[in-house]
């Protein structure tokens, strides 16, 4: 085994790979979890900006009820749709739960972990973003093509700033394995890197841009010329629906839990005893509370940006990335 | 042994380009027996090629051809049996293909027999190219392989499209030539001989080991397309024949590849890591160049070839690393990097001979690679459409295939930048890296956008709405390639294993660390530092669509009852659709066309066109867009006018007059008379 190579990472080497049974089971419970979690974390967002905008939230179970309502309901299919519609929703709702799955979200005593890093986890939210984008071509209406040229316009831009800023991590940590980076980064004085620190803010507007949040694209819009996402899914409905509907949302808690376990893992369960994971959701509830209201603020100060001032906003999230790497090597490496 | 086996494949390969020769005339045997060989020579040289890479032994021989002082000397090593065995993996589905494809040329025996015939020697060609160990004879081999080759783009010469790309394409591989046999004559003008044994022993000084790799690099890079020496390859492979554009795009720009291996890695040696900084230049530029102008393409056929651009920037931005590393003394992240590039080549080779193969099915069926002509294809080709898709994830670097495991691997060569010592390198290979991200991420936008509009959506023309299934053979030739894709991404680390050994003879380091943890994991240098699970990742999706199917079958009962309701597409009410509604090629790349415009120089036209009769409908514009090689205007058409120009000089000294002639001859003869007294 490699032991040596990790002498920085208080880690057993050999566990990431090791395959034992009650490990699996936590990763098991652990992804469930993480995708129960994700309508209500939506719905808290929703719930502090109507605070925010003097209106009446919904209920927190609000989310649920939608997605109970979606799943009962009957699927009806346009008469040009193919098979590729109709096996999308679950293609996407499958990628993001192995994203999902893959995810440190309590303990970084994660067997998952060592399934796909950072890199392969970008690659599994772009599996997913393919075939929704197929979807939307599929019927061949005028904004479904819309919405899917758009994504994947805005996509291409983002991606080099996403992995910029996870190359940034990487490197501090030494290693792209997310269990390895978010004990790293724990062990370290995180806030006397700048690195880190421009990583940090690269990663969150990249992020917004991926989950498709003001001021990127708005998930809550009716009109649909300004649709990015929601037009690939305006033929949708039925479970089929609820299915797209629940990995956006879970989608979005994907990158917030990433942000807050990158940035800012203390909490987190290193091993799987009671307490330890018990303190690690309490920790993780609190991040998620007190992001969520980040979010909601910063969404209800700002306006969406035109179409093609999104490439602006994409260019600053590469350069603060790039920042970031370029501090490290000349600041704090060698 | 294994060098016989691969004598025996271009032996075959001869015999079907004879066989097409004597057949002429009887099409139906021509063309079965034509391909059976070609297919058989492929699996021979297969088999060779995989015994060789998995011994690592490198046998040779010579053979009394050639001059009367050089015999041709030839060898079979790890490096060429791995190239071998990319030829045999391609060229197997492309002679079942074939067989089935050329159907049409039955009743053009003109056509057929030419194409059948220059298929085996171009075939014959690149395999010679692998064994030869000598300069002499790699060149033959070389010119051979250029040379069928050039009459396969030629197949259509009655199109004048073809003509002006067989003839570019010509000039570009001669001039390619001459630069590859000026770096051969630096190595033996310091060596004592021809063959390669010499030429590696050939002291260089820096200097002249910098010249003999820039030479290998732009003659090498001419045929690998390289950005700016790319200019002839989106002309030439899409007018070829479709099984001749895929073994183009999949086979012959490897052979650019393994050439440039050959050179700078075995032959040369000792390289030097500035190198590696313009490789990893050009690399990273070619990639972004090709996938920019690969997503504004609205041709099929010519999206794949400027896409195959893109992929060998790819690879030579992986073999840049490798330079870079190994030229700092890292022998093993150069050899990470190395592999990894090897990887990124072999998929390419199977991913992109699978889409040009598909696109041939389409032309075959629809009788049309006009994207903005196509659409719908999927419920009418589901064979294809499928296959099809199988190749757009795989390029589109998509996990768990193929695609996705090499540009991950070259991305964990890049992260390991930080072990250099210099600060700049440091600091650009992360921002290739970033360059690497942008050109896959643009890349699924090109394949989102080739597979939306071509096989989702509606049909927009007649020829699209009528078009049928592929014959089986068709089919069968892009199901094994397809297959080949996700074997290659699912089970990444037994290609690694035996790419190690590829490393280990011309290295002299293998990757034990990546293959470490078993076939299940893939872990480039530690398991702490990166892990990768493709065959779980699989299972994974395998569990998707696993509960897609269940989901089928639990309301398979209900749905008897009550079929699942067809209505006509809602999109937010506003109406009956139309194909004309739909977004199309054109209209997909917009927004990329303004946010990078500036790249490409782009002609649009806008015509009013006349309405249709009847009442209601308004008087429409027609819209059409000329995409134009930036480098073809900036570089190539000033230098054809520089060489005009410079002809019509010359030509003042043609009058016509037989005494001027007489004149110059007298002048000729007296000048001789002088230099040699």
């Amino acid at each position: 085994m490699a032991a040596s190579l990790v002498a920085a990472a208080p880690l057993d080497a050999a566990a990431p790979l090791a395959m034992n049974a009650a490990g699996w089971l936590l990763a098991l419970a652990q992804t469930a979890l993480f995708v129960a979690a994700a309508p209500l974390f939506a719905g808290w967002i929703k719930r502090v900006k109507c605070w925010l905008q003097n209106r009446q939230p919904p209920p927190l179970a609000q989310g649920y009820r939608d997605l109970r309502r979606l799943f009962a309901k009957r699927v009806r299919l346009a008469d040009q749709a193919s098979v590729v519609f109709r096996i999308a929703p679950y293609l996407v709702f499958g990628a993001t739960i192995l994203a999902a799955a893959v995810t440190p979200f309590l303990s970084v005593n994660l067997p998952t972990a060592a399934i796909t890093d950072a890199i392969a986890l970008t690659g599994f939210f772009a599996f997913a973003r393919f075939f929704l984008a197929l979807a939307g071509m599929d019927i061949g209406t005028a904004f479904g093509g819309m919405g899917s040229s758009r994504e994947m316009t805005l996509s291409a831009l983002a991606e080099p700033a996403m992995l910029m800023a996870l190359f940034t991590v990487a490197m501090v940590a030494s290693s792209t394995n997310l269990a390895t980076v978010i004990t790293s980064i724990e062990t370290q004085m995180v806030m006397t890197r700048p690195s880190l620190w421009f990583a940090a803010f690269g990663f969150l507007l990249v992020a917004v841009a991926e989950t498709g949040r003001i001021p990127v694209d708005n998930p809550a819009t009716h009109l649909e010329l300004t649709m990015i996402h929601e037009a690939m899914i305006l033929e949708y409905g039925g479970r089929h629906l609820g299915m797209l509907e629940w990995a956006a949302q879970l989608k979005l808690l994907v990158y917030a839990v990433l942000a807050i376990n990158i940035f800012n893992p203390w909490g987190i369960a290193h091993e799987d005893s009671a307490s330890a994971l018990g303190l690690a959701i309490a920790a993780m509830a609190g991040k998620l509370l007190v992001l969520g209201i980040v979010l909601a603020v910063t969404e209800t100060l700002q306006a969406k940006l035109r179409l093609f001032r999104v490439p602006v906003f994409l260019m600053l999230a590469f350069t603060l990335a790039l920042g970031g790497m370029l501090s490290f090597i000349i600041l704090e490496a060698g | 042994m294994n060098l016989q086996g691969a004598m025996a494949a271009i032996g075959l390969a001869l015999l079907s380009s004879l066989l097409a020769l004597l057949l002429h005339g009887r099409p139906g045997s021509q063309r079965l027996l034509a391909f059976l060989a070609l297919g058989l020579s492929a699996a021979a040289s297969l088999v060779a090629g995989i015994a060789a890479l998995s011994t690592g032994q490198a046998e040779a021989t010579t053979l009394p051809l050639g001059l009367p002082w050089l015999a041709w000397h030839l060898r079979l090593d790890a490096l060429s049996g791995f190239f071998l065995a990319i030829i045999g993996l391609v060229s197997l589905p492309a002679a079942v293909y074939g067989w089935g494809y050329c159907r049409v040329y039955d009743d053009a025996p003109a056509r057929l027999t030419p194409m059948l015939a220059f298929t085996g020697l171009f075939v014959a060609g690149m395999q010679l190219v692998l064994l030869a160990d000598d300069a002499y004879a790699f060149m033959i081999a070389w010119e051979l392989m250029s040379l069928a080759s050039y009459f396969l783009v030629a197949s259509h010469h009655e199109r004048a499209e073809a003509r002006h790309a067989a003839f570019l394409y010509l000039l570009m591989a001669h001039a390619g030539g001459l630069a590859i046999l000026l770096s051969f004559g630096v190595l033996a003008g310091f060596g004592g001989g021809f063959d390669f044994a010499s030429l590696r022993a050939s002291p260089l000084n820096p200097l002249w080991a910098g010249v003999c790799f820039g030479l290998a690099l732009a003659g090498f890079g001419t045929k690998a397309g390289l950005v700016p020496l790319h200019i002839w390859l989106p002309e030439a492979h899409p007018v070829a024949p479709s099984h001749v554009s895929g073994l183009l795009s999949g086979v012959i720009v490897k052979m650019a590849l393994y050439g440039f291996i050959r050179v700078v890695f075995d032959l040369i040696g000792e390289v030097h890591w500035a190198w590696g900084v313009a490789v990893l230049a050009i690399g990273a530029g070619t990639a972004l160049y090709g996938v920019l102008y690969a997503l504004v393409q609205s041709d099929l056929k010519r999206l794949l070839a400027y896409s195959t651009v893109e992929n060998m920037g790819i690879v030579f931005l992986g073999l840049g690393l490798a330079l870079i590393y190994l030229g700092n003394g890292q022998v093993f992240l150069g050899a990470l990097a190395f592999v990894a590039a090897l990887f990124h080549a072999l998929n390419h080779a199977c991913f992109k001979s699978l889409l040009f193969f598909g696109a041939g099915a389409v032309l075959h069926q629809a009788h049309e690679t006009e994207l903005s002509r196509l659409g719908g294809l999927l419920n009418r080709m589901p064979w294809t459409g499928f296959l099809f898709l199988l190749g757009c994830l795989s390029i589109a670097s998509l996990p768990p295939f193929n695609g996705f495991a090499s540009e991950w691997l070259i991305f964990q060569a890049a992260l390991q930048a930080g072990s250099l010592d210099s600060g700049v390198l440091r600091a650009s290979i992360p921002v290739a890296a970033a360059v690497l991200a942008l050109t896959a991420a643009l890349s699924a936008t090109t394949f989102v956008k080739a597979y939306g509009i071509a096989f989702l959506g509606q049909a927009r023309s007649p020829h699209a709405r009528h078009a049928r299934e592929a014959d089986f053979s068709l089919r069968l030739g892009q199901a094994i390639l397809a297959l080949l894709c996700l074997a290659l991404g699912v089970l990444p680390t037994l290609v690694v294993e035996a790419l190690g050994r590829v490393s280990f003879a011309l290295l002299g380091h293998d990757l034990p660390s990546a293959t470490a943890h078993g076939w299940l994991w893939l872990t480039p240098v530690a398991a702490q530092k990166a892990s990768y699970s493709a065959p779980l990742v699989f299972a994974g999706i395998l569990l998707a669509v696993a509960a897609w199917a269940a989901v089928w079958l639990i309301l398979k009962r209900k749905r008897r009852d009550q079929p699942v309701p067809r209505v006509p597409a809602w999109d937010c009410g506003f109406g009956e659709l139309s194909p004309r509604m739909q977004y199309s090629a054109a209209s997909f790349s917009m927004p990329i066309q303004q946010i990078f415009r500036g790249v490409w120089r782009i002609r649009a036209d806008s015509q009013p066109a006349q309405p249709e009769p009847g009442l209601g409908h308004a008087a429409y514009r027609r819209y059409a867009l000329h995409v134009e090689d930036w480098l073809w205007q900036a570089l190539y058409a000033p230098l054809a006018a520089g060489v005009l120009a410079a002809a019509r000089r010359v030509a003042l000294i043609q009058t016509g007059h037989l005494r001027h002639y007489l004149l110059y001859s007298f002048f000729t003869l007296v000048l001789l008379l002088w230099l040699l007294r």
